[in-house]
């Protein structure tokens, strides 16, 4: 209560705060609202931090039982080639996935923003569709597509006299991989981008057109840097998206068989160093140093476009 | 200019070239489901027959698919359907209460530790959910909780991007006076919360409800880590299973891709019907985070 007297004048002074007698309700009342759900994050996301933190620091020995290593476990994962494969196949992933991603869904919006037929309308909803789309079915999905067995590519490339890319094979499942992600997302950041558009004020355009902007720039001058917010955040959504990457691959792995190892991702890693091997610590180490990793990142994108996006002040 | 934004609207929006791409882009994105659509007509014959892929073969049959499909292992999908359900309302469910009261808290009072509280709650965006599953499931071992549905509902109800949201939304929907007014009216604290704040907020508790809901259906790792036994699976963990086990034995396993297709298409309806009929609401509600 101290700290919010004192804190209180740094603030403009708030309508709520006004009345005597409110500050003491107000901090009851406020934890009274914020207090279960802060009970939720304190056993269920602060909790497994420390406790994979905990763990990873140990290593289970066959003779002697847990041993405290301090940081083994992950100077072995920086220098472990299966680990190292999977974070290098990641930031691939993430380096060419993600500017396609964007360009497309901004692409959809903008074009969305400007056509209002019926038709539109519908092609609006049924892009964002696969949203709603388990990724492990929408990976299924694909994945019969892609098949030799039962997929439509061998007819239809066999029709323009190709031969079909096997997408599931060892060269090409990372490109088959990009598509499922791309078919998954784009609407739903289509969306975000889409809902941004239409919260601006039209009159901007009519001030525009007046002061004869072409569509073009109306597009590139007022639209776009208006709605940066909203394509930081999808940004941010993709970064942390494609660093954790896990069903898809695993879905596919059954039905490309051998072109995606059980350590393809870091998050595949883990899961086989936890679950397949039993080697908790290990497997610990390698989600607290992605989870801190992917912090990272997303934070420093976040500090440094913070002039831009909303989402830290 | 109160009628700039119907002119806009009639004014030349027809764009036929557009349009033609729109056309092009719809393909893509139906293409899945239309070759689940057509898929699940057919028996193991008609999809390895060597019939066109993208069409109908000779027999269309979803009955038979239907029956096989609700029978096969003791009917054990429609389980995991209603698992899915559960997991999906009572996770989603819990984690938008939690939501709704955080973000009114935190836009609305000024408490003793809510700026710290927040700005925590801003980097835990940031933490990818999936780091959590490995010590969250040792943690809950340790606890006895894994292998039971709590092991995948518990962690369901932390949504700190929900909290994020409810919390602007407030914030800017909300105006203080209101709230004053209803305090000065006598009204408690939780009944002004009740009938004064809550109705507002309606379009922003629908969108964290659906985006709770959607991610709570399509969670996969968390309870593929959590559950062993597969009577408690989700859909989604049970027909990976099923995909698993048919891919592992080649020709035996040709039975079993009809009903996993059609069980995919199935899956898939409940959430493309929330879609479809909630869509006023979450199309505005997703430019919460979007905006100021």
């Amino acid at each position: 209560m101290t700290v919010e007297l004192t804190a209180a004048p740094t603030r403009p002074p708030s309508k709520t705060s006004r009345r005597a007698g409110t500050a003491a309700r107000q901090h009851i009342m406020g934890w009274a609202f914020v207090g279960p759900f802060a009970i939720v994050f304190l056993a269920l996301l602060v909790a497994p931090l420390l406790y994979a933190l905990y763990l990873s620091l140990f290593q289970n020995q066959l003779i002697g039982g847990e041993r405290f290593v301090l940081f083994d476990n992950y100077l072995k994962a920086f220098t472990d080639p299966d680990f190292l494969d999977g974070a290098w196949f990641v930031i691939r992933f993430s380096v060419i996935l993600i500017p396609i991603q964007m360009a497309i869904s901004l692409a959809m919006a903008l074009v969305l923003d400007v056509v209002t037929t019926a038709f539109a309308r519908f092609s609006r909803l049924m892009i964002f569709l696969p949203y709603a789309i388990p990724a492990v079915i929408g990976a299924l999905m694909w994945g019969f597509l892609y098949s030799k067995n039962f997929g439509p590519l061998a007819e239809i490339f066999g029709a323009l006299g190709a031969t079909a890319p096997d997408l599931l094979s060892r060269e090409l499942v990372f490109f088959g991989l990009l598509n499922i992600v791309i078919w998954q997302w784009a609407g739903y950041y289509m969306i975000i981008l889409f809902a941004a558009l239409q919260g601006i004020d039209p009159t901007l355009y009519e001030a525009a057109r007046i002061d004869g902007a072409n569509q073009w720039q109306i597009t590139l001058r007022i639209k776009i840097p208006l709605i940066m917010p909203a394509l930081v955040l999808i940004l941010v959504f993709a970064l942390i998206g494609t660093l954790q990457f896990f069903n898809e691959p695993q879905i596919l792995r059954y039905l490309a068989a051998g072109a995606i190892p059980s350590d393809y991702t870091p998050n595949m890693y883990a899961y086989q160093q936890a679950f397949a091997l039993a080697n908790y610590n290990y497997g610990s180490a390698i989600s607290f140093a992605l989870g801190a990793v992917v912090f990272v990142c997303v934070y420093i994108f976040l500090f440094a476009t913070r002039k831009r996006g909303s989402f830290l002040s | 200019m109160t009628t700039a934004p119907l002119a806009r609207r009639g004014r030349a929006s027809r764009h036929l070239p557009l349009q033609i791409l729109l056309g092009f882009l719809l393909v893509y994105f139906l293409i899945p489901f239309w070759w689940v659509i057509v898929n699940s007509s057919k028996d193991a014959a008609g999809l390895f027959g060597g019939g066109s892929a993208l069409w109908f073969a000779g027999e269309v049959d979803y009955l038979g698919n239907l029956i096989d499909l609700f029978s096969y292992d003791g009917g054990i999908y429609l389980r995991w359907l209603l698992n899915s359900t559960l997991y999906a309302v009572v996770g989603g469910v819990g984690a938008t209460v939690l939501a709704v009261a955080a973000g009114y808290g935190f836009a609305k009072f000024r408490f003793g530790g809510r700026r710290i509280g927040f700005s925590v709650l801003l980097g835990s965006v940031m933490v990818p959910t999936t780091a959590l599953v490995i010590p969250t499931f040792i943690m809950f071992s340790e606890l006895g909780l894994t292998n039971t549905i709590w092991a995948v509902i518990l962690p369901t109800l932390l949504n700190p991007f929900g909290v994020y949201l409810m919390h602007i939304y407030a914030r800017d929907a909300v105006p203080d006076e209101l709230l004053d007014a209803a305090r000065v009216d006598g009204a408690g604290e939780l009944r002004t919360f009740a009938q004064v704040a809550l109705p507002m907020l309606r379009p922003a508790i629908v969108t964290v409800l659906l985006l709770s809901i959607v991610s709570s259906w399509n969670n996969y790792f968390l309870p593929l880590a959590m559950l062993s036994d597969n009577r408690l699976y989700p859909v989604t963990v049970g027909i990976g299973q099923w995909q698993g086990i048919a891919s592992a034995n080649n020709a035996g396993g040709t039975s079993l891709w009809s009903i996993i297709i059609l069980g995919s298409l199935v899956s898939v309806i409940p959430l493309v019907i929330a879609f479809l009929t909630l869509q006023k609401y979450w199309q505005g509600g997703l430019a919460i985070g979007s905006l100021k």
